[in-house]
């Protein structure tokens, strides 16, 4: 049925207030969106006025300067601090991205730091990411063959090679899977049941086109839907917000395209 | 099926593989896009014609209307917009509504009110146009 209001958890309040001392130069203000799915509270925006020459220039510096030396209770993912494990996505300044990527001078006024949108919540600024993994595991991300194997590996041209990771380095194969595009498509907020969203069908098209993959016509079969595949609306969103400038929405328009030459 | 609003302890490559792939989709996107594009001159046709018409009163409309070349484009008309428009109505109610019994009567009833105003749009055609 309609649904006419927020549900409890979606109504974030404000939180607690951290600030910095006065003699400090160059303050900043993170508000960090706090919630503990287990404790009962209400989601809350705390506010972190820090001192940027106490951390590195990324937002990720910032918000392990807040928990290692203001709050230690704030709770984000991260790994590599540069751009390649896809841990820290999460939404800055209304933009989903890395936050190990995201300079802190490009935000005008406070930095505003929710979890990726409309994803379970573990906690803060971690999301609940088992069923985005479980849809990249339904498309059968590894090569498929039925020839039998050569004596050394599968050759490639480096023709083949480009399709895969683009001539500008910006191809399929180069996505890292951080879930910035999925979660800023609305037809994936919508239908992320059904739907594979641009992450998991960018990695589709990466086989598809892969051309060792002898699995195609497989392939294509289980993206024939009008859910996992169709949903896709043409937005944009996807592309707009990788981190990594890459292009989901061609992905998929290229997966339409090999279904409707086959149709 | 839609999980939504419910705790499963199905499994997530379960859920996420579902009923399997319906393998209709291509078909309908592809006549969406089919009925896009002849909708562009059959419009342009259309809009021309009723800027055209010489006066507006039925006696004029009904001259216009029995012409072969008029009711064809017409009902051609009707065809390509009407499915075009069912096609579209039905990705707006899959989109958005996500209780099953409801999604499956609205799906029902676009189908059966375009199918209805197509028929009934192509009677007054045939009827004005061979004039019984």
């Amino acid at each position: 049925m309609a649904q006419f209001t927020l549900p409890k958890n979606s109504k974030i309040v404000e939180g607690t207030k951290f600030t910095a001392e006065d003699d400090v130069k160059r303050k900043k203000t993170f508000k960090v969106y706090r919630w503990d799915p287990e404790g009962g509270e209400t989601p809350r925006l705390d506010s972190y006025e820090i001192d940027l020459d106490k951390c590195g220039p990324m937002v990720l510096d910032a918000l392990l300067h807040i928990k290692n030396d203001i709050d230690s209770t704030l709770t984000l993912r991260r790994s590599c601090r540069e751009g390649i494990c896809g841990s820290c996505a999460m939404n800055i300044d209304g933009t989903n991205t890395l936050a190990c990527t995201k300079s802190i001078d490009e935000v005008k006024g406070d930095v505003k730091v929710t979890p990726l949108p409309h994803m379970k919540v573990v906690k803060d600024l971690v999301p609940d990411m088992k069923d985005l993994y479980a849809q990249y595991e339904s498309i059968e991300p590894w090569m498929k063959t039925s020839s039998a194997p050569p004596d050394r590996e599968r050759l490639q041209s480096s023709e083949d090679a480009n399709k895969l990771n683009g001539d500008d380095g910006h191809g399929p194969a180069m996505c890292i899977l951080c879930a910035c595009c999925s979660t800023a498509c609305p037809s994936y907020w919508w239908n992320s049941d059904r739907f594979l969203g641009p992450a998991i069908l960018m990695q589709a098209w990466r086989w598809l086109t892969d051309s060792r993959d002898e699995a195609k016509g497989e392939r294509l079969d289980q993206l024939d839907d009008s859910f996992r595949l169709y949903r896709c609306h043409t937005i944009m969103n996807c592309t707009k917000t990788c981190p990594k400038g890459l292009n989901p929405a061609r992905s998929i328009a290229e997966i339409k395209k090999l279904l409707a030459s086959r149709a | 099926m839609s999980e939504k609003g419910t705790e499963s302890i199905q499994s997530p490559l379960g859920k996420v593989k579902g009923l399997g792939a319906a393998h209709n989709g291509v078909t309908h996107w592809w006549h969406q896009r089919i009925t896009a594009i002849t909708n562009i001159p059959l419009m342009l046709w259309l809009v021309w014609s009723v800027v055209h018409i010489p006066a507006w009163t039925h006696q004029e409309f009904v001259i216009w209307l029995e012409q072969p070349v008029n009711s064809i484009l017409m009902i051609l008309s009707i065809l390509s917009v009407f499915y075009h428009a069912a096609l579209g109505c039905q990705v707006i109610v899959e989109d958005y509504f996500h209780v099953e019994w409801m999604k499956i009567t609205k799906l029902i009833g676009i189908k059966l009110f375009f199918f209805a105003l197509t028929v009934t749009c192509i009677f007054s055609v045939l009827k004005i146009s061979f004039g019984v």
